[in-house]
């Protein structure tokens, strides 16, 4: 149903987006007059902002069903009501976890802030979006904004290196998107992702299919897959782990939602075909994610490839192509956040001035430097590896599942052996942190910061409850899809 | 409904995590709060022995719980012959290893306690699972301690023996999660009943039974796959072998009876010659390999490997006793004899790794070459040594005795063949183990390190006297422990020779 007067109860839904605009402008107005004389003014500012807006969400943001605003270009359902408070929640604990590193290296600045809150609107237009130019802009918006982070510690070559690769695949990418859309557009004269959906009917023409391609080049480039994954292992090494952690998780859950709107919802007619080519991909992500993986030495670039080998198992719940196949794609995507945010957070935490702790000799006996910093790793790299009792034992078996009800034998094999695959390089980490001795020079002590430990211990905490009663997440993510 | 098993399961990891808690500084009271648990949990498991009714071969002592109600899985828990055994003998296996690590272990004391703790409960938990999910989840969250026990406490070699460990075992684990997941998209339900019933055609159901067999066999471990077994011994500290051989080996055994049969019935006819002839291959060679080995805990590890060929042997046999005798009669016997030499084989390996273990902590060293004339200065713990090596041998009066025995009947009435060539190892079993002991405990002195032992002081008597108690008992009275698993095991006979392929 459209709606076609303005009033509050017809944007009422939107009013996670509207706020963050809001908060983004006066963020950036205080930053700017503000911010060189109280430099943690605006980290202290964002968090509040980002409670706000949950709370805002969570009262105002609640819709009872599926509903169109803005002429049909946005859509308000409850799983896009859930991404968000989601999407406020990781953004939240990221910068929590940042701080320390930033202010350590002397670049805690507005900018990250106020690109971390911008990145974060367009997760959320991404996830709300009904129409080629919404899923566009939102991707834009937030490839810009993660752009110009990842380049931000401006004195790092290495980051600007990195934000360069990324810039240039990075927009490829999004011709690719562009040039995609526009053959859909000229197929079926709509921008409508649901009028997209009704008009396209198997078999798909030869154009049809020309178009996919682009679309499917452009969200695999997005989510990192294989073979359009060489910017991945390189901006994850080269920019600062705190934009490490952001671009690891957050946007994540928008490129989920990319896939499922563009691809599940709004080409359903032709599901037979993307399926088939993210088959293919799927595949190649597995195997090379994860043998890479193993012979890295940076842990940065470990689990830049570690994340390659998850969306590789993302992207076999689309290949199933049912509702059960995209809960457990959503399911994976949410637990593989949680451990993100854990991973990423725990290098951060290990990392001090002049020691980014960003190799993997740096983690050797790190057990007796910190012993809790090394439990929680333990239990993030077992829940990785998919070992129950943690929840990423769950979330592959979800996708096993999935893979069964449509009887992909081949898929499921072979990804059962990749994890084994993979098991191989997160047991490694354990190893360095438990068995070995600590290596002489990294054996000062750490920073104390009980407020962020305590996060990243609720963090592990959660992976080890989410894996022991699974199912109050398994519900919520097939509630979310149906 | 009870709540003695989920007790059983959740005691022991409560106090493993209050050993973790109360960390090295205070391992006085988690040593106490280790030993407490344990006697507890043995304290409690033992009742279930006498209330356990003898007549049917249902489940008892069930429990269920809504865990995943979009799965259709449950926290369902159960027990009935098979399993009542081993999870008796899980709870009498902990105390022993808590004992033997009191004082040994030097590091990190309170994880080593606490890991054993937990997987105490792990261990039960597999054994009671009547939801195959379940079943799986503790299946695999037990690798993790046991990954632990042998990465941190371990030998020289201990980094690579434990990730071959953790990779063989849970390569075939997630095959069979595959296999688990393909019956319940088919069944509906993740119940281990429902599994048995399901209809499967012969096609399906062989792939089924290999992917149970990887699984299984890897655990068990059997001949290809035994790879990992030496390695992980060798360089597992004393309690981490003695778990490993009494209680994570018999999962692979208990995992054929409990899944392999009832659910894939007609492969397992089918493959049960193969099968027969990789028991047989691991009874007759791996005797030979153990035979030349320096290392007391590779003998002792590879004499496991034999011993565990045993129990493949006796649940398989069961295809070819039918075929031959034309009924039923007897055709247990051999899973009656796989039953009882997994309980006595737990009792025993055990032993002689603590035997193992008592010589390590005082001379270090795990080679037979420098040893020689214990008995001289360690007369009571020689004499242990040599009851357990007699048991190990399977002489009459020994636990081990009414295993093999039963399982070499049993394969008489399948074939002659079979029962010359494991009657055969009867006798190399006695050849490496007695000179096994022959050169260790007997002789003259061998060096000073040996003049200089004492012997066993009263933890370690403690410890190795109710051993071979129980020994001595199970070989003379294995009675009740048969009359236990007698329904189970005749009902498992109806499951395995009826047909399941859908007409």
């Amino acid at each position: 149903m459209l709606e076609t007067t303005l009033t509050w109860h017809s944007v009422a839904p939107a009013v996670a987006e509207i706020y963050l605009v809001v908060a983004i402008c006066g963020i950036l107005l205080i930053d700017v007059f503000a911010g060189e004389k109280r430099p943690g003014l605006t980290s202290t500012l964002t968090l509040l902002a980002l409670a706000v807006g949950a709370a805002l969400t969570a009262v105002y943001g609640q819709v009872s069903s599926h509903r169109l605003l803005f002429d049909g270009t946005y859509v308000a359902d409850e799983l896009g009501y859930v991404l968000k408070l989601v999407g406020f929640l990781v953004v939240a604990v990221v910068l929590l976890y940042s701080r320390t590193y930033l202010v350590n290296r002397e670049i805690l600045r507005g900018e990250y802030y106020v690109l971390a809150l911008t990145a974060l609107l367009g997760i959320f237009v991404l996830i709300s979006a009904n129409s080629l130019i919404t899923v566009y802009i939102g991707v834009e918006l937030l490839a810009l904004s993660v752009y110009a982070m990842v380049a931000f510690d401006r004195d790092s070559s290495i980051a600007a290196e990195s934000a360069m690769k990324y810039f240039v695949l990075g927009a490829i990418a999004s011709g690719a998107l562009l040039y995609g859309m526009s053959m859909i557009y000229g197929l079926t004269g709509t921008l409508n992702l649901e009028e997209i959906a009704v008009r396209l009917h198997e078999p798909a023409g030869l154009g049809v299919v020309f178009g996919l391609v682009f679309l499917v080049v452009g969200v695999a480039f997005k989510l990192g897959a294989v073979p359009f994954h060489m910017w991945l292992p390189d901006v994850y090494e080269g920019a600062p782990t705190s934009v490490t952690l952001f671009i690891s998780t957050a946007p994540k859950i928008a490129y989920f939602a990319l896939a499922l709107r563009l691809l599940a919802h709004g080409m359903s007619g032709s599901t037979v075909e993307w399926s088939q080519m993210l088959a293919a991909l799927a595949i190649l992500t597995l195997v090379v994610g994860n043998v890479v993986a193993i012979v890295q030495t940076n842990l940065k670039r470990m689990l830049a490839y570690s994340t390659i080998s998850n969306v590789g198992f993302i992207l076999l719940g689309f290949v199933a192509g049912t509702a059960s196949g995209y809960t457990a794609a959503l399911y994976y995507t949410l637990v593989y956040v949680l451990v993100a945010l854990g991973s990423f957070g725990v290098i951060l935490l290990a990392s001090r001035k002049g020691y980014e702790a960003d190799m993997l000799d740096d983690y050797k006996g790190l057990y007796q430097r910190d012993p809790l910093l090394a439990l929680v790793m333990m239990v993030l790299m077992f829940s990785t590896a998919g070992v129950p009792p943690f929840v990423g034992f769950w979330a592959k078996l979800r996708i096993f599942q999935a893979l069964w009800e449509t009887g992909h034998l081949w898929l499921v094999v072979i990804s059962a052996v990749m994890s084994v695959v993979g098991a191989f390089y997160y047991l490694r980490v354990i190893k360095l942190m438990y068995f070995d001795p600590p290596a002489g020079a990294a054996a000062a002590a750490p920073v104390p910061q009980a407020g962020v430990r305590a996060v990243l211990v609720a963090n592990a905490a959660a992976v080890l409850a989410l894996g022991l009663l699974p199912s109050g997440l398994i519900d919520l993510c097939s509630r979310l899809i149906h | 409904m009870h709540a003695v098993l989920s007790i059983l399961i959740w005691l022991p990891i409560a106090a493993g995590v209050l050993v973790l808690l109360l960390g090295d500084a205070r391992i006085a009271a988690g040593r106490w709060v280790s030993l407490i648990a344990s006697i507890a949990t043995l304290l409690i498991s033992l009742p279930l022995l006498s209330q356990f009714d003898t007549g049917t071969a249902a489940m008892q002592f069930t429990e269920t719980m809504p865990w995943i109600p979009r799965f259709h899985a449950v926290y369902a828990l159960g027990l009935d012959g098979i399993s009542l055994p081993l999870v008796v003998l899980t709870a009498f296996m902990t105390i022993p290893v808590v004992i033997a690590g009191w004082t040994v272990i030097e590091s990190r004391p309170a994880q080593y306690f606490a890991a054993f703790l937990i997987m105490e409960g792990l261990m039960i938990g597999v054994f009671s699972a009547t939801d195959a999910l379940l079943f799986y989840f503790f299946w695999e969250a037990m690798l993790i301690p046991m990954f632990l026990i042998i990465g941190i406490w371990g030998g020289p070699r201990r980094v690579y023996a434990t990730i071959k460990f953790f990779l063989y075992t849970f390569l075939g684990s997630v095959f069979m999660l595959v296999a688990l997941i393909y019956m319940y998209v088919k069944a509906g339900d993740y119940a281990i009943a429902s599994f048995q019933k399901l209809p499967l055609t012969l096609v399906e159901q062989r792939w089924i039974f290999v992917a149970f067999l990887l699984a299984f066999a890897v655990k068990v471990p059997m001949w290809p796959v035994h790879t990992w077994l030496p390695d992980a011994h060798v360089e597992a500290p004393t309690g981490g072998s003695v778990i490993l051989a009494a209680i994570m080996l018999k999962m692979g055994g208990y995992g054929f009876l409990r899944f392999s049969l009832p659910i894939a019935p007609d492969a397992s006819q089918q493959l049960s010659a193969l099968m027969i002839a990789l028991s047989l291959i691991a009874i007759v060679y791996i005797c030979f390999v153990a035979l030349v080995q320096q290392d007391m805990k590779k003998l002792i590890a590879y004499s496991s490997i034999a011993h565990m060929g045993f129990v493949t042997l006796g649940a398989f046999v069961v295809y070819h006793i039918v075929r031959n005798t034309g009924g039923l009669q007897g055709a247990g016997m051999g899973m009656d004899g796989a039953m009882v030499q997994m309980v006595s084989h737990g009792l025993v390996s055990g032993a002689l790794f603590l035997c193992v273990g008592v010589l390590y902590d005082r001379v270090h060293s795990r080679q037979i070459a420098d040893y020689g004339g214990v008995v001289n200065t360690m007369p009571i713990f020689a004499a242990f040594m040599v009851w357990f090596a007699l048991a190990n041998t399977g002489v009459p009066g020994t636990s081990g005795f009414v295993g093999e025995f039963l399982v070499i009947l049993a394969s008489f009435k399948a074939s002659f063949w079979y029962s010359l060539l494991a009657a055969v190892t009867l006798m190399l079993g006695a050849a490496y183990t007695l000179w096994l002991v022959k050169r260790v405990v007997f002789g003259p002195i061998g060096n000073s390190h040996v003049a200089h032992m004492t012997d066993v002081n009263g933890r370690e008597f403690v410890v190795l006297g109710a051993l071979a108690v129980a020994v001595l008992v199970l070989g003379v009275w294995p009675e009740p422990l048969l009359k236990i698993m007698q329904p189970t095991i005749h009902h498992l006979v109806d499951q395995a020779v009826a047909t399941k392929i859908p007409l």
